[in-house]
C-alpha cells in the first residue's frame, strides 16, 4: 500500500493487502477511468484571451489562485491543449479565428465560455452591430461562467466543473454534450468554497 | 522662427486659398474648412513652406454629419486631418466634406504614410473613397462586411456568414434610423434573418 495520496485517489483502485513486495506496486482500475484520471489532471489551457476576462484568467494562473495545482498548465498552441477558456468579447470576425483555432485541438478537447460576452454578447449584444452573441454560435461549449468580468474563484469553480465532465470522459464511449452552467450567485460572489458565504443570498423565509 | 497661432496660419493660407474657410467647432476648436478639390494643392504647401513646415499628419479622422445638432442639416462625411510640426511646435486642423452619395476626397498617403492606415479605417467605418491609396482595403471589419458602420444611416447586420447575429429573444436598441423616418428593420440578409430581429 502506498502512500502517494495521488495513487489511492485513483478511481476504482482495488488497495492491495499489506506484505506482498509486488502488490505494493501494482493498482488495478479500468483503462478508461485510468486515462480519464490522467486527463482530469492536466487539463493544458490554451493561452488565449480576447478581453477584460482574460486578466481574470491571468490572475487566476498566477501564484495567488494559482491553476497549476490542478495540472493546468497554458500552452502557447492549440495542438498541445486540452482546454480552451474562450475569455472575452468575440466578434464575428474573431470567431471564424476561434474556430480555426478550435479545430486544430486535438481530441478531446473541452471549451469553457468565460463571462458575460462569450456566453450571449453581454453588454455589446443590444447595441453592437460587429459583435457576436454568443460563442456557442461557433464552437460547443462544455461550460458556461457568468461573470463581467467572472472572479478568478469562479473560473475555478467552472474548472471544477469541467473536472468532474472530464472524470465521467470515456475514450471509447460516449461523451456529455449537454452544456453545464456555473451557478451565478456563486460565481459572481466568489463564495462557492464551503457554504454560508456572508453574500450568499438568503432564501425567503416561507 | 516660433510657433504660429491659428490666425496667422489662417491669414498664409487665405493669402493663397482664398476659398478656405476658416471656423470653429461647438466646443470652439477652430479648424479649416476646405474644398476637397484644393486639399492636395493645400496640404503639399503647408508640408513644404519653410515657415508652416507640417511634417507629421497626427491623426486622420472622420465622422458623419447626419443629424449633427449645432450643425446645418447635411448629408455630407467629413474628414479631418490634425497636421503638426514638429519644426515649427504649432498645429492645425483641416476638414474636408464629402457628399455622402459619391463619397471621394483624395488621398494624402503620398505626403505623409501614416495616412495609409488612417484612410483604411475612415474608408472601412465610413465609407469615404480615398483616391490615390494603394490598397484601399478594410482594416477593422471582415473584407466582405456589408456596409459602413459608423455612417448614421447604417442598417445593422441580422447575421454573417450564415450565424445569427442576435440570440432568440434579443433585438437591437436604437436602430440608427433617420429623423421623420420609420425604423428600418428590413434585414440585410433574406435567407437567415435573426429571431429576434427588431420590430418593424
Amino acid at each position: 500500500m502506498t502512500d502517494d495520496p495521488m495513487m489511492n485517489a485513483l478511481p476504482g483502485s482495488t488497495k492491495q493487502k499489506a506484505g506482498n513486495q509486488l502488490d505494493e506496486q501494482i493498482h488495478l482500475t479500468a483503462v478508461d477511468e485510468f486515462l480519464a484520471w490522467g486527463k482530469e489532471n492536466s487539463l493544458f489551457y490554451l493561452l488565449f484571451a480576447t478581453a477584460c476576462c482574460g486578466i481574470e484568467l491571468m490572475q487566476a494562473g498566477g501564484p495567488r489562485y494559482d491553476l497549476d495545482r490542478l495540472g493546468m498548465i497554458p500552452r502557447a498552441t492549440p495542438r498541445q491543449s486540452d482546454l480552451m477558456i474562450i475569455a472575452g468579447t468575440i466578434t464575428h470576425k474573431m470567431a471564424e479565428r476561434v474556430r480555426l483555432i478550435y479545430q486544430q485541438m486535438t481530441e478531446p478537447r473541452w471549451v469553457v465560455s468565460m463571462g458575460s460576452c462569450a456566453n450571449s454578447g453581454g453588454p455589446f449584444s443590444k447595441w453592437s452591430y460587429s459583435v457576436l452573441n454568443g460563442i456557442d454560435k461557433y464552437i460547443p461549449v462544455d461550460i458556461y461562467i457568468p461573470g463581467c468580468p467572472p472572479r478568478p474563484e469562479a473560473l475555478i469553480d467552472g474548472v471544477y466543473a469541467l473536472r468532474e465532465r472530464v472524470r465521467r470522459y470515456r475514450t471509447l464511449g460516449v461523451r456529455e454534450t449537454v452544456p453545464h452552467i456555473v451557478a451565478s450567485a456563486d460565481a459572481a460572489f466568489g463564495c462557492h468554497f464551503g457554504k454560508g458565504g456572508s453574500k450568499q443570498p438568503e432564501e425567503p423565509k416561507a | 522662427m516660433s510657433a504660429l497661432s491659428f490666425a496667422e496660419l489662417c491669414e498664409r493660407v487665405h493669402a493663397r486659398w482664398p476659398a478656405v474657410e476658416a471656423k470653429r467647432s461647438d466646443n470652439g476648436q477652430p479648424f479649416l474648412l476646405v474644398p476637397a478639390t484644393e486639399l492636395v494643392a493645400l496640404v503639399q504647401w503647408l508640408r513644404s513652406d519653410r515657415e508652416l513646415r507640417f511634417d507629421a499628419l497626427s491623426d486622420l479622422t472622420g465622422y458623419d454629419l447626419m443629424k449633427y445638432p449645432a450643425t446645418p442639416p447635411s448629408d455630407a462625411i467629413a474628414v479631418v486631418y490634425v497636421l503638426f510640426s514638429y519644426v515649427q511646435k504649432h498645429k492645425l486642423m483641416l476638414r474636408v466634406l464629402a457628399p455622402r452619395a459619391a463619397c471621394v476626397v483624395p488621398s494624402v498617403s503620398f505626403l505623409w504614410p501614416a495616412a495609409l492606415y488612417f484612410e483604411r479605417e475612415v474608408w472601412d467605418l465610413l465609407g469615404v473613397h480615398f483616391d490615390g491609396h494603394p490598397t484601399l482595403l478594410r482594416i477593422m471589419t471582415p473584407q466582405d462586411w456589408v456596409g459602413h458602420p459608423l455612417r448614421k444611416d447604417y442598417i445593422y447586420p441580422s447575421e454573417y456568414h450564415g450565424v445569427p447575429h442576435l440570440r432568440e429573444g434579443q433585438h437591437f436598441e436604437h436602430v440608427p434610423q433617420r429623423e421623420g423616418d420609420a425604423v428600418k428593420a428590413a434585414p440585410t440578409a433574406p435567407a437567415a434573418p435573426a429571431k429576434g430581429a427588431p420590430p418593424a
